[in-house]
């Protein structure tokens, strides 16, 4: 490890926030690749975004003190330097600027979000229409052979 | 054309619009010029956030920041004179802002502190083991440095982000501020003049630019400075990482006339920086000579420094720093009490950044918006006085060093939940909290009780000879 780099080396495949638990800190890559990912009811999990150097997360369960979202895991051998809860909430109550550029992370992420769900929802309607298509064409020679 | 006074609109500011005429007020607007005189931190996170906000409120601003000094310069041709540390709390905020400070700028990540003592030495940890304080060096370091260019100075690499997000960096040395037609004018060393709507100046304590504004601003007085001194020595790298590894050394001496002094390790240079009252060659010698110092050199033996200098520091707020278009900010304002001077620095820049985008230039704009950021830096500098005092009375009192000693000890090597005694010293040290929260941790019940006890154990039983917790670094 580069003895001037700050934060805490993550290996690739840790864990750093898990799904369901309670945290106390936002976390900012330093360098490296994340993946973060929402698990599912029934078993399995779906990737919802990867992040990169310059990207935040955790800041959702510290705004709405509530569990996290979501489990994000490393990709690559990461660096990430922890912000304390108490340290940002009274800053943020003395300068509320300063959670402007979180804000504006967080639009982005719903941004990508909302046009990831319109993708997604265009392809549940391009499957259903082609399944459509493919019964009338299945029934099609049916009827003409009535 | 900058239009440099307009009528205030329902909804700026209801106050001054329903008192009338007192609604006309200064303040910017698209194409407005702005002049920083410094490009050190407090300049350069003025520009950056002034132009930040401006672009918020779709505002195009012509920023002009005066710093003839290269960065890129060995020694002090290229420094801006600092110990060189950037807090854990200024590191958090900076990476929360979108500013993640890279590894070429960070000398070294500190991750722990040693205090020394007569009495013996204790390792202080942070709670997560990370390392969150960088030690940086302001210009490119000593003399004999290796050239690493603008991405190896802090200063330079907050100039370079204030230039990319829109500034002109001018080389020049200002020589004289005038008027204008009420603005100010800026006169560099070669004859050009500028006429800017507003002037913020961050050109420290140590230039000559604040005698510039006796006669144009006679409101504003300088701060009150203390001499300091700087120095750095060359150690081998092994050596380095077996006596100082990735800690800033803190001595609390009975030497008089020393506040406090550190040394701080910045790749493979050692940084000493020394803090006191009328600081001179004898405090010096005095310090360097005391065992404990001595102890941090390998075999005991203090190499020769490889650069040195004596800058002052603000130790008290500036009267009055600010006027009709026009902002003192950094130490040339109000800065912490000997830590911490580049998160003061950060705080400060910020809050006169939104007062002139959100509000406006005009005196009492940063009466109202800006002296109040100050005000509570100045206040808390207050505590810090009453703080600085108790800890010049550990200082000259064996026995409360003793109980000091025993206490933190216990509790780093038992990592107690509740860290009374620790996380106050860490916090002083290292100026990550305000002095008023310092103070206040002292008043929970349990941190007399324990002290009372670790005062009467450390001075009656006394199983370890000196108390000495420290172990060379791995």
């Amino acid at each position: 490890m580069n003895k001037a780099s700050l934060g805490q080396w993550y290996s690739k495949g840790d864990v750093v926030i898990r799904q369901g638990e309670y945290g106390e800190h936002i976390y900012a890559v330093q360098e490296g690749e994340l993946e973060v990912v929402k698990e599912r009811k029934g078993g399995g999990e779906i990737r919802v975004a990867v992040l990169h150097a310059g990207d935040i997360f955790g800041e959702m369960a510290i705004l709405q003190k509530e569990v996290r979202s979501a489990t994000v895991r490393t990709l690559t051998e990461t660096r990430l330097l922890t912000v304390d809860k108490k340290t940002f909430m009274s800053r943020v109550h003395e300068d509320p600027s300063l959670a402007f550029n979180i804000v504006r992370m967080m639009a982005q992420r719903i941004r990508a979000l909302n046009a990831q769900l319109g993708e997604r929802r265009a392809r549940v309607e391009r499957r259903r229409l082609e399944r459509r298509t493919g019964k009338q064409r299945r029934v099609g020679p049916r009827r003409s052979g009535q | 054309m900058a239009l440099v006074q307009r009528t205030a609109q329902p909804g700026d500011n209801l106050a001054a619009y329903f008192a009338g005429n007192e609604g006309r007020r200064l303040a910017l607007t698209d194409g407005s010029r702005v002049g920083v005189i410094g490009g050190g931190p407090a300049g350069t996170f003025f520009t950056y956030f002034l132009l930040r906000l401006a672009e918020s409120v779709d505002m195009n601003l012509s920023v002009d920041i005066y710093e003839p000094r290269s960065f890129t310069c060995q020694g002090p041709a290229g420094c801006n004179h600092c110990g060189g540390i950037v807090s854990e709390s200024l590191v958090q905020l900076l990476a929360t802002e979108g500013i993640n400070l890279p590894p070429s700028i960070v000398r070294r990540g500190i991750e722990s502190y040693v205090l020394h003592m007569d009495v013996g030495n204790v390792r202080i940890e942070t709670p997560l083991r990370e390392k969150r304080i960088a030690a940086v060096f302001r210009g490119n370091g000593p003399r004999v440095s290796e050239p690493v260019g603008a991405s190896g100075s802090f200063d330079g690499y907050l100039l370079e982000l204030a230039a990319a997000s829109g500034a002109k960096v001018v080389r020049k040395l200002v020589n004289e501020i005038a008027w204008d037609g009420g603005r100010p004018q800026v006169t560099s060393s070669d004859g050009s003049s500028a006429t800017y709507d507003l002037l913020a100046v961050a050109a420290g304590v140590n230039s000559r630019v604040p005698q510039l504004f006796s006669e144009v601003a006679p409101q504003y007085r300088s701060p009150k400075t203390l001499k300091t001194f700087i120095c750095e020595f060359k150690l081998a790298p092994e050596a380095l990482d077996r006596h100082i590894g990735p800690s800033m050394h803190v001595f609390l001496l009975d030497i008089p006339r020393l506040e406090f002094a550190a040394l701080i390790p910045k790749g493979e240079f050692l940084t000493l920086c020394l803090l006191g009252h009328d600081v001179d060659n004898a405090l010096i010698d005095t310090f360097l000579g005391a065992p404990e110092v001595k102890a941090c050199f390998p075999d005991g033996a203090m190499p020769t420094p490889v650069c040195h200098c004596f800058p002052r520091v603000n130790v008290e707020a500036a009267a009055q720093p600010y006027g009709d278009r026009i902002v003192w900010i950094g130490d040339a304002g109000v800065a912490r009490l000997y830590k911490d001077g580049i998160g003061s620095a950060y705080r400060v820049a910020k809050a006169a950044a939104k007062t002139v985008v959100h509000h406006g230039v005009s005196s009492e704009d940063f009466r109202q918006h800006f002296w109040p950021a100050c005000k509570r830096i100045d206040n808390d500098n207050s505590i810090a006085k009453l703080i600085f005092a108790a800890s010049g009375l550990i200082q000259k009192r064996r026995f409360l060093r003793r109980g000091v000693l025993r206490m933190t000890a216990n509790e780093q090597r038992r990592g107690a939940a509740r860290r009374h005694m620790s996380t106050v010293l860490w916090d002083l040290f290292t100026g990550s909290a305000p002095y008023t929260e310092v103070l206040s941790r002292s008043f929970h019940p349990e941190f007399p009780a324990m002290l009372c006890w670790n005062l009467i154990a450390g001075n009656l039983v006394r199983s370890r000879p000196n108390g000495s917790e420290e172990r060379p670094h791995e």
